[in-house]
């Protein structure tokens, strides 16, 4: 855990003094609701249809339990007794009321969380593979340049009125689960042939309208040239990205337009005047940093202890283990992952009651620790494997043991036209539907691995152009339509998904899905053959044939 | 709109010039960037100061040769949304070593204010009086930084530096 300091605290809470200002200023009218918009969305507040809703940051994905309780305490206290967890590592709340806002924001500053600039044309929350710090095989603990980059982009005083808001991911791992590729700037740790650690820095990656897989602008930028780099990246974009049109502002179409060398070399002219300078992290700072990430005393314990070995006999904890149980860098402990996902259930979202029961679980298995992953899922990332049976029967109790982690009903979704103002299209009952069709665990565990992800607009907060298979929501002469993609992927080998055909109205979706999966079982080479793998190897055509056929 | 330097409204000495305007010897002007491109040695040689009001498309490299002989730069923020004008700023000050006047216009409002203090403004054209008003309240909103700019003020990273070593001195 991150611990955050008097100087951290005293900013958040200067935040939120000045973010009381501005909401009294609204409702005196002393501000126009155009002038209040930008300042609301700096602050995470977007208004929807039918309320605003609130976006609350967890930066790199790390809670502790005294935070979750303290959602909790907000989805209770200000909403209606839920929250919803985004593919940004982001909690958002739906029904919030403006008068109250600042009270749940100086709620949440009470435990160091906040929402600044979880909305708006800035940098947004600074994402992180969410098992950072405890997947074997890693770099280093990526969190620690999350949280140098968190502290260097909020509140910046040149970077907060860029063209169009701006996406940091990061990881330390072979295996990409920060999805790095599809943000403005991806990083990902790793080591030289001189043995230093620094970063190869990925640009313009990016999803909505116009998807785009990040470019490589430099193999390696060392660690404490970090920020200058990409001050100088973000200072390029500032003055030459696009603010003729909103579609055409991300970092992405500037460097579309320009070519990578062209927008590479404009970023090193830039960098080279101001590469040594203040922004230059010298070790004593970054330890400085890393010295405040604490981590559990963790105990020398047997990788198959006995409790173990008779749950074993259990098929359906063993079936839960096998899905939602990972390797952890220290033996003797597990990283397991809380499935937000139930049947039937909108993805992402969990209740009040949920949260504090699992804060209290985090407290009881996982030294008070809990993450927040891209999928829209919990992680308890130190759970000693002793004590796997009991946290699964805790966690069956109140709803998050759904063994379905990377199977076909772990899907991605926006909130869709249920929430979301600029919709076009219902997100969450394609998915429900979906979870119902797929209910069977041995199907869906025969399927494998399958990203299912959905959005309802052409902007993608439902990922769906990197989905396995991906379904976006459109409108045609007022009825709700779907586009289908295969393909799409958001790991290290990043790739937008193919669309296979027309778009199926909404009664259809589910059908069009199941004849995707039926076409793949029976045209796959081997049982080990992903969905993935054979729509590489076998283009999209049977794909199409399958689901054309007969329609 | 009410000019504040210094932290309180004052009064402002120049003049904007319109482009078909003549230019006069003596006063305090503003002229636009194509005015003053176009007879920068005639401006120079005036009684009065001159200043520029800069676009924020335009590179600021093609002011250089200049900047030393304006006593303002004026900056536009054409809405609060583009931020273009803040790099302007940044570099005119740290880069470029511009020590005159450094105005923020066009829509300014009091939510900028520590944004533009920090990028190297030292005027503002606000939009609302009531704002600038407030100007000298909203500038120590904040008292916590955590980039280093121009400004000179401590950040958050070097602060913790300081505090570690005061705290190590006393041990």
């Amino acid at each position: 855990m991150y611990a955050y300091d008097e100087i951290d605290r005293t900013l958040i809470n200067e935040r939120v003094t000045e973010f009381r200002d501005q909401v009294k200023r609204r409702l005196s009218g002393e501000l126009t609701e155009d002038e209040f918009k930008s300042l609301r969305l700096m602050n995470g507040v977007y208004l929807q249809l039918h309320a605003y809703m609130f976006r609350v940051a967890i930066p790199y994905g790390t809670l502790s339990s005294e935070q979750m309780r303290r959602l909790a305490h907000v989805a209770r206290r200000y909403d209606r007794g839920y929250g919803h967890f985004t593919t940004r590592q982001n909690i958002q709340f739906n029904w919030i009321k403006l008068a109250e806002l600042p009270d749940a924001l100086a709620d949440l500053a009470e435990v160091g969380i906040h929402a600044m600039q979880t909305s708006g044309n800035c940098t947004r929350n600074i994402t992180a593979d969410q098992w950072a710090g405890v997947a074997p095989g890693e770099i280093e603990d990526p969190r620690i340049w999350a949280e140098l980059l968190r502290q260097y982009s909020t509140l910046h005083p040149e970077f907060s009125f860029l063209p169009r808001k701006f996406k940091f991911a990061i990881t330390a791992s072979q295996h990409d689960r920060a999805a790095i590729k599809v943000h403005d700037i991806g990083l990902r740790l790793h080591r030289n042939a001189a043995g230093e650690t620094g970063f190869e820095v990925l640009v313009g990656g990016g999803l909505g309208r116009t998807p785009f897989i990040g470019k490589t602008i430099k193999p390696f930028v060392p660690g404490r040239d970090l920020l200058s780099y990409v001050e100088a990246i973000l200072r390029v974009y500032n003055q030459y990205g696009r603010r003729d049109n909103i579609y055409k502002a991300r970092i992405k179409i500037l460097v579309h337009e320009l070519g990578i060398e062209k927008f590479a070399s404009e970023v090193e002219h830039e960098w080279q005047q101001m590469r040594d300078s203040a922004l230059t992290l010298d070790d004593a700072v970054v330890e400085d940093i890393r010295s405040r990430f604490t981590y559990p005393a963790y105990e020398k314990l047997p990788h198959m202890p006995d409790e173990l070995k008779q749950a074993a006999h259990d098929p359906h904890f063993e079936a839960w283990r096998k899905n939602s149980v990972a390797p952890h860098k220290v033996p003797g402990y597990a990283i397991v992952t809380l499935s937000l996902k139930p049947v039937g259930g909108p993805p992402g979202d969990a209740t009040a009651e949920q949260m504090d029961a699992i804060a209290d679980l985090a407290d009881k298995y996982s030294f008070g620790e809990i993450r927040v992953g891209h999928e829209q899922n919990l992680a308890l990332p130190h759970v000693a494997r002793r004590d796997l049976p009991a946290l699964w029967r805790a966690l069956d109790k109140i709803g998050v043991a759904t063994p379905n982690i990377n199977l076909v009903t772990d899907i991605i979704a926006c909130p869709g036209l249920d929430y979301c103002a600029l919709a076009n299209a219902r997100s969450i009952p394609i998915a429900q539907e979906l979870t119902r069709r797929f209910a069977n665990h041995d199907t869906a565990n025969l399927i494998g691995r399958l990203h299912v992800n959905i959005s309802g607009c052409i902007n993608a907060c439902g990922h769906h152009h990197v989905g396995h298979i991906g379904i976006l929501g459109v409108e045609k002469n007022g009825e709700e339509f779907y586009q289908i993609t295969i393909g799409g992927r958001a790991d290290e080998n990043a790739a937008v998904g193919t669309l296979i055909g027309p778009a199926v109205p909404y009664g259809e979706v589910a059908d069009v899905v199941e004849d995707i999966v039926e076409a793949y079982l029976a045209l796959r080479a081997r049982p080990d053959e992903l969905f993935i793998d054979a729509v590489k190897r076998l283009g999209v055509e049977p794909f199409r044939e399958r689901v054309y056929a007969t329609r | 709109m009410p000019l504040v330097k210094h932290g309180k409204v004052a009064g402002d000495r120049f003049i904007e010039l319109a482009d078909d305007a003549a230019i006069p010897d003596d006063g305090d002007i503003l002229v636009s960037a194509a005015r003053l491109l176009e007879d920068p040695q005639g401006l120079a040689r005036r009684a009065g100061r001159t200043g520029v009001i800069w676009p924020n498309n335009r590179d600021v490299d093609d002011l250089l040769p200049w900047l030393d002989r304006l006593a303002v730069v004026a900056l536009v923020f054409p809405s609060f949304r583009d931020g273009r004008a803040y790099s302007q700023a940044r570099l005119l000050r740290e880069r470029h070593g511009f020590r005159g006047e450094l105005r923020a216009t066009g829509q300014v409002l009091r939510d900028q204010f520590v944004f533009m203090l920090r990028a190297g403004f030292d005027a503002f054209d606000v939009k609302k009086q009531s704002d600038a008003e407030a100007f000298a309240n909203t500038a120590k909103r904040y008292s916590v930084f955590y980039q280093p700019t121009g400004d000179g003020r401590v950040t958050a990273l070097h602060r913790r530096m300081q505090l570690r070593h005061s705290e190590n001195a006393g041990q």
